[in-house]
C-alpha cells in the first residue's frame, strides 16, 4: 500500500521537518523528517552513533536543532527546554535512566508535579492514589513505596514511563527501552506499549532489535550516519528487509563458528559463596571451570546471582568461602589490579559505571587498565603520542563513531560507549575474557562484530566467559552453557543439545539438578 | 561582512558557554556591577570607589608588590582545593593545612640554627610535610572509616588553631610578653635583599632610585614565583602523569578507576595529601617571607576559604588559580583602600564583589538561561 497511503487517514500529532543538528563540524542529524500519528507507534532504527537519540533529544527541548522546525499538533513550536515539550504532551524515557536513588517510586513519578494540598503542602496521599490509578489503568504494577534502589530495572522503567504519563505524556519517547530489559521484561513492556496505543498515545520507539519493532511498531523510520534514509510501514517488510536499509548492505544474522576442541582447564569457581549489598547470600557454593579455548555461556534471570558472581572474580566483591583460580593461581580475595595482572578482562554489565570514565576522552578510557605501563607512560609521565595511536587502532578496528580518539566518552553513543568498553578489554589479550552483556544496546552489525570478536578469542585458545539474559545469544556464541538459578548452577549442557525450553525450564528453577 | 546585533549576540552567547574564560569574565563583570550597584545603593560613587581601587593596585611599585603579596598564599591554598577538586574531593581543610604549615615553619625557623642556603629549604619541606600529613589523616578517615572529608577537615580545622594558639602559650615558643612566638631565624628569612636593604649602602643607593626604594619598602619575597612553579607542577602531574591520571580516574568516576585496578582509597590519600602540602607551602612561604612568625588567632584567617573562591573561579584550573588567586589578591589589597579618605566605603563591599563573582560562577546556568532565551529566539526565525 505503501507509506503515503497507509497514514492518509491518521491523524498526525508531531512533524519533524528538516532536522539538522551539528556538534561543532560533526553533523549528527541531516535534514531528517519524522511524522507521529496518533495512537501509533513509530520505531528509530539506525546503526549506533546513527543520531537516534540526538533526535529525540531534540524533540524533547535538550538540545536545539541547528536547523529545520518542529509541529505539534499542526502548530510550530520552539521546544527550548523539557518544560516545553512537557507542557506540549511529549514524554521521554532515557537510554539511561534520570532517577533518585533513595527516592521512593511515588516521590519520583510526582517530583517535579507535586499534589499539594492548601498552604502547598505535599499531598501524598492523593500521590499515591493518582500513582495507583494510571498504573492500574496502562497494567503498569509497580509497588509506589518502594525505594528505587531495591527494584529491578525493569521496575524502574515502569517508574520512568509512569512518571512520564502522571506529567500528562500524549506522545511518549522510548530511547532504547529494551536494552537492559529481560525476555520476559520485554513482553510485558510491548503489552504495556500497546495498552497505550489502545488509549490513544503515541510512542516514539528506538530499538536495535529488529524483532521487538516488527512486534510492536506500525512505521519505522530509518536513519544512517544522521542521514533520513527511509520511512516504512512495517507490515510490509520484514527483519531483513530493515536490517539490510539500515546498515547498507545484507546482515548475517547466524554465527559463523568452527568446531573446535577444548584444550586444559584454566579457569576454576569451587564451592564459592558471595553475598550481595543486602548482606543475603547471592552466590550460593557455585562450582565452575572453563577450559582453554572455549566459549562458556552463562544463562539465568536477572538477579540470580550473576551480578555477584562477576564482581566476586574480579576482586570488585569479598568471597565469604570458596575458591577462584586461574592457571592453578588462587585469585580468591585478591583486588582487580592482582586480578587483572593475572590477565584476566571483564566487559562489565553497567558500562556508565564501571566501564567508563565518561569525563575521559577516548584515548584516556582505552588506556584505563594499562597507563602507568610501557608504552603508555615513562619513568610515571604519560606519553600522549602513543596513547593516541593506540586509540586510533582500537577505533579503526573497532569502527567506533566517530574516529577521534580525543571525543568524550560522555558525548558518544550508547552504543559506540560500549564499543570502546570491548576494543578495550579485548585488546588486553587476557587468558581469560568475561564479557557480561556485552552486545546490550549494540546494532546488528556491531553485534556481529562483537560475536567474531569473542570466537577468534576462543579460536586463540584462549577462554570467554559469556553472561547475557539473550538466550540466543548464549545459543548461537557459547560451546557450553550453564545455567544459574538462585545462585547455583543448576545445569551445564553442550550448546549442541540446548534447547530454547530445556533453558527456560532450568532458568525458571524447574531443572535436573 | 556585516556584524548584525544578533551574530553579536549569538557570538558572545557561545563566548559565555562554551568558553570557560569567556563565562568567568562575564561572572567577573557582572560581580563588579552587583558591588557598584551596593556602593551606588549606599551613597558612594561606584565609579570613584573602583576609580581608587584600581590605583590602590597599580599606582605604585610598593602597591603592586603588596597585592602579589596578598595574593601568593591564596594562589597555593586554591591550587590546595582545585587539585583535591580534581580528583573527587572537597578539602575545606586548607585553612587548618595552613596553619600546620606556619606553625611548623616558625618551630623549625626558629629553634633549628643552619646555614643560610639550607636553612629555607628545610623549613619549608617540613612544613610541607607536616601540612601533608594533616590533609592525609583527613583522606585516611575517609578511606579507613568511610568518614566524609568535608566533616573531618573542618574538624582538622579547628584542632591546627587551638593548637597553634596552646604552642605560643607555650614556654621557649612564646616571645615573652606578646602573644606572638618567636620570630625565625634570619637565616630562615626569605625576603629579598633583607639585609642589604638595611646596610648603609643599600640605604645609600635606595635613596637615589625611588622606585625601587618604594618596591623594597615591602616584604617582597620568592613566594610568588614558588606559587608559579607550583602551579605548573600541579597541572603537569594531574594532566602528563601516570599518578594524575590515576587521581583523575578516581575522582571522576571512583567505581570505573576500583574496576580498573586502581586502589581508591590510596589514592585518595595520596591526592589529601598534596593538597594538605599545598596549603601548608602557603603558611610556610608567608612565615618565611612575611610575617615571620605566628602570633595567637581568635577566629580562622581565611585563607583557606579564600582558597576556595579562588578555585571556584579558576573553574579548578590550576594555571587558573595564578589568574584567580591575583584578582583576589587584588580585590582583597585595593578594596582596603576605599574604606581611605577620599571614598570612606565600608571595606565590606569588596567582600560583596568577591561574593557576587562566586555567586555568578557556582550558577552559570542562570547566565546561560539569560543568554540563550534572546539568542534562541533569533535562531530560529
Ligand atoms: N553532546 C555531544 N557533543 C558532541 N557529539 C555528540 C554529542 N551528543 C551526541 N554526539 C554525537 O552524535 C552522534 C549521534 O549520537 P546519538 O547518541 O544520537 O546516536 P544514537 O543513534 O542514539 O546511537 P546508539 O544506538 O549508539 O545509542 C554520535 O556520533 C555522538 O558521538
Ligand atoms: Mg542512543
Amino acid at each position: 500500500m505503501g507509506y503515503e497511503n497507509v497514514t492518509k487517514s491518521l491523524t498526525k500529532v508531531i512533524e519533524m521537518k528538516n532536522i539538522t543538528k551539528k556538534f561543532g563540524d560533526f553533523v549528527a542529524n541531516d535534514s531528517v523528517n519524522l511524522d507521529v500519528f496518533k495512537g501509533k507507534v513509530h520505531a528509530l532504527l539506525g546503526e549506533n552513533g546513527a543520531g537516534k537519540s540526538t533526535l529525540m533529544n531534540i524533540l524533547y527541548g535538550l538540545y536545539s536543532p541547528t536547523s529545520g522546525e518542529i509541529l505539534i499538533n499542526g502548530k510550530k513550536v520552539d521546544i527550548t527546554n523539557p518544560n516545553i515539550a512537557i507542557e506540549h504532551g511529549i514524554g521521554m524515557v532515557h537510554q539511561h535512566f534520570m532517577l533518585i536513588k533513595p527516592f521512593t517510586v511515588a516521590q519520583n513519578i510526582i517530583l517535579g508535579q507535586e499534589p499539594t494540598s492548601k498552604m502547598s503542602v505535599l499531598n501524598m496521599k492523593k500521590a499515591l492514589k493518582d500513582v495507583k490509578e494510571i498504573s492500574e489503568r496502562y497494567g503498569l504494577y509497580v509497588d509506589p513505596n518502594a525505594k528505587i534502589e531495591d527494584i529491578s530495572v525493569g521496575m524502574q522503567q515502569r517508574v520512568e514511563i509512569l512518571k512520564a504519563l502522571y506529567r500528562g505524556a500524549e506522545i511518549l519517547i522510548l530511547d532504547e527501552p529494551t536494552a537492559v530489559l529481560t525476555p520476559q521484561e520485554i513482553v510485558e513492556l510491548i503489552q504495556i506499549i500497546k495498552n497505550l496505543t489502545k488509549e490513544g498515545k503515541s510512542i516514539i520507539l528506538i530499538s536495535h532489535k529488529l524483532k521487538e519493532i516488527t512486534d510492536a511498531a506500525d512505521f519505522c523510520l530509518i536513519i544512517r550516519r544522521g542521514k533520513h534514509i527511509d520511512t516504512v510501514v512495517v507490515s510490509e517488510t520484514d527483519e531483513e528487509g530493515l536490517a539490510s536499509k539500515m546498515v547498507g548492505r545484507e546482515v548475517s544474522f547466524s554465527v559463523a563458528k568452527d568446531d573446535k576442541e577444548a584444550g586444559d582447564e584454566i579457569f576454576s569457581i569451587k564451592d564459592l559463596v558471595v553475598k550481595d549489598n543486602r548482606d543475603i547470600i547471592a552466590v550460593d557454593k557455585l562450582n565452575l571451570s572453563l577450559k582453554k579455548g572455549e566459549i562458556l555461556g552463562l544463562a539465568g534471570i536477572d538477579g540470580n546471582g550473576q551480578t555477584e558472581l562477576l564482581e566476586a572474580i574480579t576482586g570488585l566483591r569479598k568471597v565469604e568461602s570458596g575458591e577462584i583460580k586461574i592457571n592453578g593461581e588462587n585469585i580468591t580475595n585478591k583486588t582487580p589490579f592482582q586480578v587483572i595482572s593475572k590477565k584476566i578482562s571483564h566487559i562489565p554489565e553497567d558500562r556508565q559505571k564501571r566501564g567508563l570514565v565518561l569525563d575521559f576522552d577516548i584515548s584516556e578510557n582505552a588506556i584505563l587498565e594499562n597507563y602507568y605501563k610501557n608504552p603508555f607512560a615513562k619513568r610515571g609521565v604519560l606519553q600522549y603520542n602513543n596513547i593516541k595511536i593506540y586509540a586510533k587502532e582500537l577505533i579503526d578496528k573497532f569502527d567506533v563513531r566517530p574516529r577521534e580518539e580525543s571525543k568524550m566518552a560522555r558525548t558518544l553513543s550508547g552504543g559506540n560507549q560500549q564499543k570502546v568498553i570491548i576494543a578495550r578489554e579485548v585488546s588486553n589479550d587476557p587468558d581469560l575474557l568475561i564479557a557480561a552483556q556485552p552486545t546490550r544496546g549494540l546494532d546488528v552489525g556491531a553485534i556481529e562484530f562483537v560475536h567474531k570478536a569473542l570466537i577468534e578469542q576462543r579460536d586463540n585458545d584462549k577462554a570467554v566467559f559469556l553472561i547475557s539474559f539473550e538466550l540466543d545469544e548464549i545459543m548461537n556464541v557459547s560451546d557450553r552453557i550453564a545455567v544459574i538459578y538462585e545462585g547455583k548452577i543448576v545445569g551445564i549442557m553442550d550448546a549442541k543439545d540446548a534447547e530454547v525450553e530445556k533453558l527456560g525450564l532450568m532458568m525458571a528453577g524447574g531443572g535436573n539438578e | 561582512m556585516k556584524l548584525t546585533f544578533k551574530d553579536l549576540r549569538k557570538k558572545l552567547y557561545i563566548f559565555a558557554t562554551e568558553k570557560t574564560i569567556g563565562f568567568t569574565l562575564i561572572s567577573i563583570f557582572l560581580g563588579l556591577v552587583v558591588g557598584a550597584i551596593f556602593l551606588a545603593a549606599a551613597g558612594f560613587n561606584p565609579f570613584q570607589a573602583y576609580w581608587v581601587m584600581l590605583r590602590g593596585i597599580f599606582a605604585k611599585p610598593s602597591y603592586m608588590s603588596y597585592t602579589i603579596i596578598r595574593a601568593t598564599p591564596l594562589i597555593l591554598t586554591g591550587l590546595s582545593i582545585a587539585f583535591a577538586f580534581k580528583t573527587g574531593l572537597f578539602n575545606i581543610g586548607a585553612e587548618g593545612q595552613f596553619i600546620i604549615g606556619s606553625v611548623a615553619a616558625t618551630a623549625t625557623g626558629y629553634f633549628l640554627h643552619l646555614p643560610l642556603l639550607i636553612h629555607i629549604p628545610v623549613v619549608v619541606i617540613s612544613a610541607v610535610l607536616a601540612a601533608g600529613i594533616w590533609g592525609g589523616i583527613a583522606g585516611y578517615f575517609k578511606a579507613k572509616f568511610g568518614v566524609h572529608e568535608v566533616i573531618s577537615t573542618i574538624m582538622l580545622n579547628w584542632i591546627a588553631l587551638y593548637f597553634q594558639n596552646f604552642l605560643i602559650y607555650t614556654k621557649g615558643f612564646q616571645k615573652p610578653g606578646g602573644e606572638t612566638s618567636y620570630s625565625i631565624q634570619p637565616t630562615a628569612n626569605m625576603m629579598i635583599l633583607k639585609t642589604w636593604k638595611q646596610s648603609e649602602a643599600g640605604r645609600e643607593w635606595l635613596l637615589q632610585h625611588p622606585f625601587w626604594k618604594d618596591l623594597l619598602r615591602t616584604p617582597m619575597n620568592w613566594g610568588f614565583v614558588i606559587a608559579i612553579l607550583m602551579a605548573i607542577l600541579v597541572w603537569f602531574i594531574l594532566n602528563k602523569t601516570a599518578l594524575g591520571y590515576r587521581l583523575r580516574a578516581v575522582g571522576f568516576n571512583k567505581f570505573a578507576a576500583e574496576y580498573g585496578g586502581i586502589n581508591v582509597n590510596k589514592n585518595m590519600i595520596i591526592s589529601m595529601f598534596i593538597a594538605g602540602a599545598l596549603a601548608g607551602l602557603a603558611g610556610a612561604l608567608q612565615v618565611v617571607g612575611v610575617s615571620h612568625k605566628v602570633t595567637l588567632i581568635a577566629a580562622m584567617e581565611g585563607y583557606g576559604f579564600d582558597g576556595i573562591a579562588v578555585a571556584l573561579i579558576a573553574n579548578s584550573n590550576a594555571l587558573g588559580c595564578i589568574l584567580a588567586g591575583l584578582l583576589f589578591g587584588a580585590l582583597k589589597y585595593g578594596g582596603t583602600k576605599i574604606q581611605m579618605f577620599p571614598v570612606k566605603a565600608p571595606s565590606e563591599v569588596i567582600n560583596i564583589v568577591i561574593g557576587s563573582i562566586v555567586f555568578f560562577i557556582s550558577i552559570p546556568k542562570l547566565i546561560k538561561v539569560i543568554l540563550s532565551r534572546k539568542n534562541k529566539k533569533g535562531s530560529t526565525k
